[in-house]
């Protein structure tokens, strides 16, 4: 962040402490109304904590590191945001970062942050950190956003009453994917996988997608991690002659699906195919939660304000991260509270939505508490589309054809 | 832009009105190709395409009818346009990426919404200063003016507030929670209400401007649309206060509100996304841009029917209609 946008508020601040007087006893108001609210000169605090699994990483690609701030600068902005909107209603955000390393134990530093007083953790751990915090999260009334994990078993048996997920699942982005070559009239596929857990689970979500949307998947193909670097100083003379020897025996086929969330292969697909067609999944035409050029409803507001305040893109874990601190900045306005349980009700009521420039309100699935939300699909440098896809229709949400619907859940919140 | 010609009617009508009818100019910013259509009302025919600057969007104009004023978002100005030659004969201080704005009654000032500040910018449209910079929420984009001109109205899109300003001192005296990305505020004739349009919520607002409070909340349903289709963007209101329009974006659709019961009592098909609205003088014609069908909608207000579409520039987004 900026030195500047912490002073420019303070500015702010003060003019309207100096210009307006006060209004009485917050406590009053009743929620979901929409009231004339005066500024404050009182404010109530409210601290979002964030907790993130990080290790510096590496990428196929140099493009594709994620940055160090992956997520946490997008939170930042959302405070910054909140706190534009809390001057007006007396309400005050800060954001409270604590950092492990991938696979650490998480239990003593969540334990630590709820001493603190966090009452709202954004989690960007994975699926087996989440859970070994979620019950005591549950149990001290600690609400919890998932910005990190998209399995989908977060969401169906290993779902949660106190863990809101933010980050779309593997299935919504594979059904996001698949509803749009359909739409093409591409529905032969073959899949290319990676031979780590999170591969698996990626090829798993298309291939469900396959059969939900009458894609046809004709062959199938592991591509096994042999612990080969990812950088020597002439390694794409190989790769482009072993990319295409690894796909020659495929049968015809429209598109090349790639499961590689572990970037040990994808990213050498495109342009390395036995035969010429495009290729999708983790590679080429990629489905996300965000895309850092998206500029579509209203999007290049946000994009301008993130670039601004963190001098580079927006990317898909900072959109959620951005978002879940809104949520709850939108609560904590709707209900002029900071208290959780009134903040929990909010968001699960009706009258919740929330805005993320995707063209349309986003609202939680009440059955697992999954932010429905269109999916983006684009490559490196532009969003070619998004889904649901014209056509795909559902008697509640056209984003519910999207993932796991209601009568398919697996989840009992508990 | 659009708010003001629809005001100005307010003015205008008694003067103006049922005459035959008269043949104003209707000025259309599209946002794509970066030009302004200039279409005859009473032809319905476009008499002109002029090339502006990038991604034009927010447009008003003089109320003498000599100037255009036109946001020129990517270029981070406000384009002046002399209404007889079409040539740019000025530019004004908007601040980075203007999008929507609005003239003040006596067509001294004009508050600029600066999206990327998070400020209201008030320029005196003479000197070509800027006067006064105002605090406002997240993301300003709606902007309405009382008709006695004291105070105005800003909607900010992430904050979900309408804000109330003194236009004397430039403070804000009120804020009041709208639901979801506020787009438009305008002002009842007799500036007793403000109504203001939540394009993410689906619902219009309609404030008391004594009290500050929401009064009413109007929803949207249309048979075979899904709720989030449904986008309040634009709003008109006649000069007698009876009938508002509001458009509905991607539902292709303008609400016909009657603003003693707030019900819907009709809703116009036009084109596709339809964005902003503006009434022609006499208060005979509403004309409506749609931006993804590329073309704007011509509405006969006595029966509310449409009654031509015409093919404009790319992506049309607002309209002004000449007072004269």
């Amino acid at each position: 962040m900026k030195g500047m946008v912490p002073n420019t508020l303070a500015v702010f601040f003060g003019l309207f402490l100096a210009s307006v007087n006060a209004w009485p006893a917050l406590a009053q108001q009743p929620s979901n109304q929409a009231q004339a609210a005066k500024p404050q000169n009182q404010s109530i605090e409210i601290k979002i904590g964030y907790l993130r699994a990080y290790a510096p990483q590496l990428a196929l690609s140099v493009l594709d590191i994620p940055p160090g701030d992956e997520g946490v600068a997008g939170a930042n902005v959302a405070i910054n945001d909140n706190n534009t909107t809390g001057k007006f209603l007396g309400q005050k955000f800060t954001l409270d970062v604590n950092e492990v390393k991938p696979d650490a134990d998480v239990v003593q530093a969540f334990n630590d942050m709820i001493a603190k007083g966090d009452r709202y953790v954004l989690a960007d751990l994975s699926a087996k950190q989440l859970l070994s915090i979620a019950d005591i999260a549950r149990d001290k009334g600690v609400l919890i956003f998932n910005v990190g994990a998209t399995d989908d078993i977060l969401r169906e048996e290993e779902c949660r009453v106190n863990v809101f997920h933010i980050e779309p699942t593997r299935s919504m982005l594979a059904d996001g994917l698949a509803q749009y070559l359909i739409w093409k009239q591409w529905p032969k596929w073959v899949l290319l996988f990676g031979s780590h857990e999170p591969d698996h689970l990626f090829a798993d979500a298309l291939r469900r997608a396959a059969t939900r949307f009458g894609g046809q998947i004709v062959a199938e193909k592991e591509f096994k991690d042999t612990g080969t670097s990812r950088r020597t100083d002439t390694g794409i003379i190989q790769i482009q002659q072993q990319m295409p020897v690894f796909m020659q025996d495929l049968p015809e086929h429209d598109v090349v699906l790639v499961a590689d969330e572990s970037q040990v292969f994808g990213t050498y697909v495109p342009y390395h195919t036995w035969i010429p067609r495009p290729v999708a999944g983790s590679a080429g035409l990629v489905p996300s939660s965000w895309h850092p050029a998206s500029e579509q409803w209203g999007g290049s507001q946000m994009q301008n304000r993130f670039a601004k305040a963190s001098g580079r893109r927006m990317l898909s874990k900072d959109m959620s991260a951005w978002t879940a601190v809104r949520i709850v900045g939108e609560a904590a306005a709707r209900t002029q509270s900071d208290d959780p349980k009134k903040i929990s009700d909010y968001i699960r009521s009706d009258d919740f939505s929330i805005a993320a420039f995707k063209g349309q309100k986003l609202t939680f699935r009440k059955w697992n508490l999954q932010l429905r939300q269109p999916i983006f699909l684009g490559d490196r440098t532009s969003v070619v589309s998004t889904s649901p896809q014209q056509g795909f229709l559902h008697q509640v949400s056209e984003l519910d054809t999207l993932g796991v619907d209601q009568p398919e859940t697996k989840c009992t919140l508990k | 832009m659009l708010r003001r010609s629809c005001a100005m009617a307010a003015g205008l009508a008694a003067a103006v009105f049922a005459g035959p009818a008269c043949a104003n100019l209707a000025y259309v910013s599209n946002e794509k190709d970066n030009t302004m259509s200039v279409v005859d009302t009473a032809t319905m025919q476009v008499v002109k395409t002029v090339p502006v600057g990038q991604r034009p969007r927010g447009i008003t104009i003089s109320h003498d009818g000599k100037f255009i004023y036109l946001c020129a978002s990517d270029d981070d100005t406000i384009q002046v346009i002399d209404a007889t030659t079409f040539e740019i004969v000025g530019t004004l201080p908007s601040g980075p990426d203007p999008e929507l704005f609005v003239l003040s009654p006596d067509g001294k000032t004009l508050y600029v919404a600066n999206e990327n500040d998070n400020l209201v910018t008030a320029i005196d449209v003479e000197s070509k200063e800027v006067t006064a910079e105002i605090p406002v929420g997240v993301e300003p984009e709606g902007m309405g003016v009382s008709p006695d001109g004291k105070t105005m109205v800003n909607t900010s899109e992430t904050t979900s507030m309408a804000h109330f300003i003194d236009t004397e001192t430039h403070e804000v005296t009120d804020n009041v929670l709208v639901d979801t990305r506020p787009r438009f505020a305008e002002f009842k004739p007799d500036g007793s209400q403000v109504w203001v349009s939540a394009e993410v919520g689906g619902t219009v607002s309609v404030i008391d401007n004594k009290t500050r409070q929401v009064v009413k909340k109007i929803d949207f349903a249309i048979p075979g649309l899904r709720s989030e289709a449904i986008q309040p963007v634009g709003i008109c209101i006649t000069a007698d206060g009876k009938k508002a329009y509001v458009a509905l974006g991607p539902a292709n659709q303008v609400a016909v509100i009657n603003t003693d019961t707030y019900e819907v009592e009709k809703y116009v098909l036009v084109g596709q996304r339809v964005w902003h609205l503006a009434f022609t003088p006499d208060q005979k014609t509403l004309i409506t841009t749609n931006g993804n069908s590329n073309d704007i909608t011509f509405i006969d207000v006595a029966t509310d029917e449409p009654v031509q579409s015409v093919t404009v520039g790319q992506q049309p987004w607002g309209v002004v209609v000449s007072p004269n």
